[in-house]
């Protein structure tokens, strides 16, 4: 196989079968369970639970296997899709996004082999915003702790959401026990995630997160806790334990 | 070839109990599902196609209420009120009773025609469940993101998930080539019902004779199921006895306490093997129930621990399918694999020690476990937690089998 880089592949207008096979590489190692992004799958059920709970309890839905049917969602910060496919299942009238080209490529890619209609976009919250865009549903979840400037996201947001709207949130709080788990236990001893993964300071208390809401002109919920019980890998929600994961909903 | 195609969520193979109520559980989470059964419906409920009946499990009756079949079943089924382990002639004995541990019967005894006649029933509610037979598998195909099933007369069903609940010579099983342990003991247990004189009074009858353990469990009425053990080379010649001569045999091993005793119906002989398959899941299928594990009717465990697989299953796609996931994949049928295979193959163990331990006649050894036998009466904790295993209530229980909606 010839080395070439993927941002010079994702130029090229017609598609062949090595642009493919190299694809297919990067999508395999971000929905390989027990791949480098093994902490994101354990997660993800419980991410999914709470956007359910939350979304079906705002709209007031039905609990069928589709009750997103006549919700139309944004993924922000997409990745691989991990979430957008679920939501897409759901049936969730779906836009998903990524800043990075090469993510939306994988997330492509997979959608297709597992029969889903998914409108991928590479761009920004904010480029959406200008473009007058809006959605009933917004899921941000693990992309605070990514972004520069947390009041100018938000505002973004916000433009995006539709009156009645609900957006969820999570991220990592910033305690000794999140420095320990996160970036000691995670990045550093179990290799979970490559290191330099996350950067402490930028990371979010659920009290600062909650003022930032508030100061976007939305009306935040009290924080639920991603509890990881070690024994089991199995991750599930709590009231209490809000010391390293923990999400939150805002609403419009 | 008719060239028919059909689609649904998940395929099951084998319309069993064990398929059925599968099947009607994925129907309740949402999920369509086609059933594949050699044997034409009607067959499945004549009185003269399956003569047995089976102990379900204080937690299995939990499960089929769950899943809206034990009404239909409860007007046939006998509670189990207490149990009796004897050994051979020894006065030293075991007894479990409902009062001990004061949550309704350990059980309850079901003719399986019955069970057969609720599950159709059942079905008649539902319609997202498609029945199809007589249709033999012809053929399995299965790709990264579906598996496909060619009948014989060329029906083709394609799914997101198929499951082998298609008994211990599991077509499924075969097809993914999955390899199978075996046990065997050189015994084999014969099975037939039986009307008496006096009423069982609701209590389950264990004897642990030389030749192997001895069952008597009560029907409704005054009526009572069998499971007489008996060394393989006698067997046939017992089998083949002529029905006067059958029933002296029965009586002998009986005793009168039941007074005057006829059999009823016909005789089955099963081999007393031991079995479980090297894994219990593979790219989109899984195999539930006998497919997966087979156990001889000593221990009345069989289908209680089919039925844990049904209940683990359903919990785990329920899981998955209610937050979108693939409820397919690796990630959704590991969990299910993991979960039951290490359960069974603990059933299996404590089931092949107690089979030897309990199938012989040497001097020593009867002594040795009479004096367990009356320990275990004697020690309340321990008596306890033979009584729980027998009731299905321990472990890491799915939520069905704990009572609790799916």
């Amino acid at each position: 196989m010839t080395n070439v880089h993927p941002e010079q592949i994702a130029t090229g207008s017609t598609v062949d079968a090595d642009e493919v096979a190299f694809f297919a590489g990067i999508a395999d190692s971000w929905w390989d369970p027990k791949g480098p992004f093994k902490p994101l799958h354990q997660l993800n059920p419980t991410r999914l639970a709470y956007i359910r709970q939350e979304v079906c309890r705002h709209f007031d839905l039905k609990d069928t296997l589709r009750p997103y049917e006549t919700l139309r969602f944004l993924d922000i910060g997409c990745g691989g899709g991990l979430l957008s496919e679920p939501l897409k299942r759901l049936g969730a009238d779906l836009v998903s996004v990524d800043a990075s080209e090469k993510n939306i490529k994988v997330a492509s890619l997979h959608a297709e082999q597992s029969g889903l209609d998914i409108d991928y976009r590479n761009t920004t919250a904010e480029a959406l915003a200008d473009a007058g865009e809006t959605f009933d549903v917004i899921v941000n979840m693990e992309v605070i702790e990514h972004v520069a400037d947390v009041s100018a996201y938000l505002e973004a947001c916000r433009k995006l959401l539709k009156p009645g709207g609900i957006m969820l949130l999570s991220t990592i709080n910033r305690t000794s026990k999140a420095y320990l788990f996160a970036i000691i236990g995670a990045e550093v001893i179990l290799r979970w995630l490559p290191r330099g993964a996350h950067d402490w300071n930028k990371f979010l208390t659920p009290k600062e997160l909650s003022d930032a809401l508030e100061a976007a002109s939305f009306t935040p919920s009290a924080p639920t806790g991603f509890s990881f019980n070690p024994l089991g890998g199995r991750w599930s929600l709590s009231d209490r334990d809000v010391a390293v994961n923990y999400a939150m909903s805002a609403a419009g | 070839m008719t060239g028919k195609s059909l689609r649904s969520d998940v395929t099951v193979i084998g319309g069993g109990l064990v398929g059925m109520a599968t099947a009607i559980g994925l129907a309740q989470i949402g999920l369509s599902v086609t059933i594949i059964d050699m044997a034409p419906k009607g067959d499945l409920v004549a009185q003269e196609y399956d003569g047995r009946s089976s102990a379900l499990a204080y937690a299995s009756c939990r499960l089929l209420d769950g899943l809206g079949i034990w009404d239909h079943m409860e007007p046939y089924a006998q509670p189990i009120l207490e149990i009796r382990v004897s050994d051979g002639p020894s006065l030293f004995h075991l007894h479990f009773d409902n009062e001990t541990l004061g949550d309704g019967p350990l059980g309850h005894m079901v003719e399986n025609r019955h069970t057969r006649i609720a599950l159709f029933k059942r079905l008649e509610d539902i319609d997202t469940i498609t029945y199809l037979a007589p249709e033999k598998v012809a053929r399995i195909e299965r790709t990264h993101g579906e598996a496909r099933v060619i009948t014989e007369s060329g029906i083709e069903v394609s799914s997101t998930l198929l499951l082998g609940c298609d008994g211990r010579n599991s077509i499924v099983r075969k097809h993914a080539d999955i390899g199978v342990t075996h046990w065997g003991y050189g015994q084999t247990g014969i099975v037939c019902s039986i009307e008496h004189e006096f009423s069982h009074c609701g209590i389950a009858h264990e004897r642990f004779l030389p030749s192997g353990p001895f069952a008597i469990l009560p029907l409704t009425g005054n009526r009572s199921s069998l499971v007489w053990s008996e060394k393989d080379h006698l067997v046939e010649t017992i089998m083949a006895l002529g029905p006067k001569a059958f029933e002296a045999e029965v009586k002998k091993r009986a005793g009168d306490f039941l007074g005057d005793i006829s059999v009823i119906g016909g005789r089955w002989a099963y081999p007393l093997t031991l079995q479980c398959a090297d894994k219990f899941h593979d790219n989109r299928l899984a195999l539930v129930g006998d497919a997966a594990h087979g156990m001889h009717p000593i221990a009345g465990q069989g289908l209680n621990l089919g039925l844990r697989d049904v209940a683990a299953l359903l919990e785990v796609i329920a899981d998955s399918a209610r937050v979108g996931l693939d409820y397919g994949d690796e990630g959704t049928l590991e969990r299910y694999s993991a979960w039951r295979h290490t359960d069974t193959l603990t059933l299996l163990s404590v089931t092949d020690v107690l089979t030897r331990l309990f199938s012989n006649d040497i001097a020593p050894v009867r002594h040795l476990r009479d004096a367990g036998l009356a320990t275990v009466d004697k020690i309340t904790p321990l008596k306890n937690f033979f009584m729980s295993h027998a009731r299905g209530t321990v472990g890491d229980l799915p939520r069905l089998l704990r009572g609790e909606p799916l």
